[in-house]
């Protein structure tokens, strides 16, 4: 059992993780402050519950998704549909691929990435469905393996690695379409210029 | 192990999700197929351009906000960093 004494100590360092999340989620400011800050008053006042040595990081998240799921699904502004179907693996890679990078610290084609404003990418993931949105954000973001997903969004493992893996195609469709509609492409120096 | 496989855990193998020995093959492919090696490269990429760019600074008076709910100050305490 947790002293709840020790709570702040222990869970005010995710805060600006569990923001950040909570923006994506909701997709608003405002909403994403009070959900954190719900998240944190339901955590202080379950923390007797929280077992000590266990990952709070985890249990934070559920409580933040959890909350998330139960008074913020229903404000939902926007149409959650997404057609996957032409999305392939590798799908940015696909099309911008294959340039030669040996000797680059990263590759060009992510220098093409890193040409979008963070607030496309931001917009590019709040705008995949929910459910995937969730499972990309805990994955990719915060970096949970997929059983603590599997835990945090309570869904079996496959379902936690379908959502994954549909949206990150969705993610990297937008992030696609985005860099297309502006003609972000790859520096390449070749011999016929260019 | 081809190249078409390797494709089919990518984000397993990214993830850090396969067993030893189904990450080995995957490894190993990767060492004798440079565009592979380099797609899986991307994808490493990408998903840390992603995570740079959706940093947030949570706003001070959200931290206010939640220092005193929880009690660690008075309201018309100042916030400690």
């Amino acid at each position: 059992m947790a002293d709840p004494a020790g709570f702040a100590e222990q869970a005010m360092p995710f805060m600006s993780a569990l923001y950040a999340a909570a923006l994506r989620m909701t997709r608003n400011p405002s909403d994403a402050e009070d959900l954190v800050q719900e998240t944190f008053l339901r955590a202080y006042r379950g923390f007797e519950g929280f077992h000590e040595g266990t990952n709070l990081k985890a249990w934070l998240y559920k409580i933040l998704t959890n909350t998330f799921i139960n008074q913020y699904r229903a404000k939902k502004r926007r149409p959650d549909q997404v057609d996957l179907d032409d999305v392939e693996d590798f799908y940015i890679f696909r099309r911008l691929g294959g340039l030669e990078a040996a000797e680059a610290t990263r590759t060009p084609e992510a220098e093409v990435m890193e040409g979008i404003p963070d607030s496309e990418v931001k917009e590019a993931l709040e705008s995949i469905p929910e459910q995937f949105r969730m499972a990309v954000i805990l994955a990719d973001v915060e970096g949970f393996s997929y059983k603590e997903i599997a835990e945090i969004l309570d869904v079996p493992i496959g379902t936690v690695m379908s959502r994954i893996h549909r949206g990150r195609r969705a993610l990297q469709k937008k992030l696609w379409d985005y860099a297309e509609r502006n003609n972000l492409r790859p520096r390449v120096e070749s011999a016929t210029g260019g | 192990m081809d190249c078409e496989h390797a494709h089919l855990r990518v984000y397993e193998y990214l993830d850090g999700e396969l067993t030893v020995w189904k990450r080995r093959a995957i490894t190993r492919h990767l060492d004798d197929c440079p565009p592979c090696a380099h797609g899986f490269t991307f994808e490493i990429d990408l998903r840390r351009v992603i995570v740079s760019k959706c940093a947030e600074d949570v706003p001070a008076e959200l931290k206010a906000r939640i220092a005193i709910a929880l009690g660690i100050v008075e309201a018309d305490e100042p916030v400690p960093e």
